[in-house]
């Protein structure tokens, strides 16, 4: 039921001309309002602590809905940062807010300085919740100013940012924003892909060459079932990811973040080439999930970190400890 | 909309988890003297005493009912006992087939006194069966069938031919797909399965044929005039079509169809051991991660197996990619480790990468080809 209501708002309010403003930098303040009116913010937390208390299924298909419709806010950072903050006891974001994790930063006498690379909407967030080391920092926005600006491939801000702030909220870290991060983004990539495979088939229905609808030549329906295996196979490395996070197995998160990283390009090739030349125009709709894709696979740690944190525990574990491992993930 | 439903899998019971410790044991005690090599035939291996070992120790048949040497459990501990086996290299071929396939098609559609006669020895792991669908001219095209069973007092005369049935010179049975009405031209129209006995049917010779790997799985079943009883009709006499559908719904799910050469990737992280190599962890990495997922799409066929949904459309798509993965695994290797392979040497990897190059290419044709499995997608996704 939150997954139509979800639906319903971003159908009415994310048409071309409103995903236009959002590539040009500007913040959708008043889709913002909506958002958090609907409780979106805290949607992934317990009701105790406030949320929803969504079971995995309806968070899927909640986050699902994020990829979707391709939105342009920080909606899935802020539900992360809202159930990282949470988890640790520290007070929970009262706007958008970005997850983050900088091992290098200063944290000496009471302050907190340095550079945080890259994060989404950097400009336009309440709060940062930050991990250095071991520990977690709810960072204010008055703690941070931009320090270089920054462009996503789906256009919108990821500035870097220049933390120098008296150290007010920390916290033992209860997981890494990484993982978190990767797992939220395995479900956005799952919802795009959807969103591709929907606008795929419809243009090879509609679209006549040679006398007949795209979709009646074989070479074509075979790419359909691709991009549909595709979408499976993000869609399972997403729970995957999702499941292995609540267990705090690092590698279980790696293993569906990378699936999904995977499925995001090769599912966005095939939606690419099966649209033709008006998918690759900001024209059509598609542009917008193809660059989000290309967006979401390489953040929250990129595909290289993530495959040698498994690569290297496979290797370690040879022959006679692969299979079992592959059995915890 | 538009994407295809994979139910998330349960999360493992008590006694699922109890199972795969126990049976991580058998399979131990069992192969311990099986090489890379052997264990890299996965389910072309062949024991009769490995099989026998199996339905002793109540692995076989496991979710049927007890009246016919059943075990009553769930589809996922079977699926715990069969992934388990791949992994390991077991050789489970002696009763591969018919625990997969047609015993559970004997249940579902057999006569009393087939049920009592055959699903008791399939589950004690002493009785084989073969596939006897393909023919020379109908492989993809199973409905062009051919092969002629006329119905003569109380036996059918059996005329045709049927390829590719693996382990036919072993097995004890297959279960025949065959024409009892019209022509081919009519199609899915008058087809009925009959399973004969391999051993003892007058006028069925069988011959092998031998794949590009120089080993003898296949056979071609050459059926002239040969008499099978009439009470050896499986289901009903013009239904075989939608039997044979169903028999395939079991045979494109499981995990065989992603763990054929996972010997191989088993042989290449102990090659890789210690190398401190990025490139190695990296791919590594990124293969286990497309391996834990194709498990996972799996685990979930299994579960609508087991609630009884319809999964044809999941097991296909699960095929697809495992294929795609199991076959891309020599590549992978070929990209980390410079070997030139040799089905005589010594060396385990060298072995089991010859063996897995050789037979690779088939693992995308048996049990339904790509273009079939992407054709079955695609009209799911309502494309025809």
């Amino acid at each position: 039921m939150l997954a139509e209501m979800i639906q319903r708002l971003f159908e009415r309010q994310l048409d071309l001309a409103v995903q236009a403003r959002a590539r040009e930098g500007e913040w959708l303040a008043d889709l913002w309002t909506e958002v958090a009116e609907m409780g979106l913010p805290l949607a992934l937390l317990s009701e105790d602590e406030g949320g929803f208390g969504l079971s995995p299924t309806e968070t899927g298909e909640v986050l699902r809905q994020l990829g979707l419709h391709a939105v342009p806010l920080p909606v899935a950072e802020t539900m992360g940062a809202n159930r990282l903050l949470a988890k640790a006891g520290l007070p929970l974001a009262e706007g958008p807010a970005g997850l983050a994790r900088a091992d290098d930063l200063a944290v000496e006498q009471g302050r907190i300085k340095g550079v945080v690379t890259r994060v989404a909407w950097g400009a336009d967030l309440d709060c940062l919740a930050l991990a250095v080391g071991d520990t977690l920092y709810r960072v204010p926005r008055s703690g941070w100013s931009v320090a270089e600006a920054g462009t996503a491939l789906n256009f919108h801000p990821r500035p870097s940012l220049l933390i120098d702030c008296e150290v007010a909220d920390s916290a033992p870290l209860p997981r890494c924003p990484m993982a978190e991060g990767a797992a939220l983004r395995a479900f956005q990539i799952a919802g795009a892909l959807e969103a591709a495979l929907d606008m795929t088939l419809d243009h090879t229905a509609t679209r006549v060459q040679f006398g007949k609808p795209l979709q009646k030549n074989q070479v074509v329906q075979h790419e359909l079932a691709k991009l549909a295996g595709e979408l499976a196979c993000a869609t399972a490395a997403a729970d995957l990811a999702a499941e292995a996070l609540e267990r705090g197995d690092v590698l279980g998160v790696a293993a569906g973040s990378l699936r999904a990283r995977e499925a995001a390009g090769a599912g966005a090739a095939i939606a690419g080439q099966m649209h033709g030349a008006i998918g690759y125009t900001r024209e059509h709709r598609l542009h917008l999930y193809t660059t989000s894709l290309y967006t979401w696979r390489d953040e929250f740690g990129g595909q290289v970190a993530w495959a040698k944190l498994l690569g290297k525990a496979a290797i370690d574990a040879g022959s006679a400890g692969y299979w079992p491992m592959v059995t915890q993930l | 909309m538009s994407a295809i439903p994979f139910p998330a899998p349960p999360a493992d019971s008590a006694e699922v988890i109890a199972l795969r410790t126990e049976f991580r044991a058998f399979l131990a005690k069992q192969l311990a003297t099986r090489g890379p090599r052997q264990r890299s035939e996965s389910w072309y291996g062949y024991d009769r005493a490995f099989s026998r070992a199996m339905g002793q120790a109540g692995y076989l048949g496991m979710t049927w009912p007890k009246q016919y040497g059943g075990h009553e459990r769930s589809a996922f501990e079977r699926a715990v006992v069969v992934e388990e086996c791949l992994a390991a290299g077991a050789p489970v071929g002696a009763h591969w087939i018919a625990d997969r396939q047609s015993g559970p098609s004997i249940l579902k559609y057999g006569t009393e006194a087939q049920k009592e006669q055959i699903l008791p020895r399939i589950a004690a792991g002493e009785c084989g069966f073969g596939i006897g669908m393909s023919e020379p001219d109908s492989g993809s095209d199973l409905a062009a069938t051919r092969t002629k069973a006329v119905r003569d007092g109380d036996v059918y005369r059996v005329t045709g031919t049927k390829v590719w049935t693996s382990f036919a010179h072993e097995a004890d049975y297959a279960i025949l797909f065959c024409r009892t009405q019209g022509t081919p031209a009519d199609r899915h129209k008058g087809t009925s399965q009959l399973i004969v006995d391999l051993k003892n049917t007058p006028g069925l010779t069988i011959k092998p044929i031998i794949d590009q790997a120089g080993q003898h799985h296949f056979n071609e079943m050459h059926f002239e005039d040969a008499v099978v009883p009439a009470d050896m009709l499986l289901g009903e006499e013009g239904q075989g079509w939608d039997q044979v559908m169903s028999e395939l719904a079991f045979e494109r799910s499981g995990p065989e169809r992603f763990l054929s050469s996972i010997e191989l990737l088993l042989q290449l992280v102990e090659v890789l051991k210690g190398r401190d190599s990025d490139a190695a962890q990296i791919t590594v990495g990124r293969v286990t991660a497309r391996l834990a997922v194709l498990r996972r799409l799996s685990r979930s066929v299994a579960g609508m197996l087991q609630n009884e949904q319809d999964a044809n459309l999941q097991a296909a798509i699960v095929k697809d990619l495992g294929a795609l993965f199991e076959q891309g695994l020599p590549d992978i290797a070929r990209e980390l480790v410079d070997c030139e392979a040799d089905p005589r040497a010594a060396g385990a990897y060298s072995a089991v990468l010859a063996n897995i190059v050789h037979n690779a290419p088939s693992w995308s044709l048996r049990g339904g080809t790509r273009e079939i499995l992407r054709g079955i997608i695609a009209r799911g996704l309502g494309t025809r």
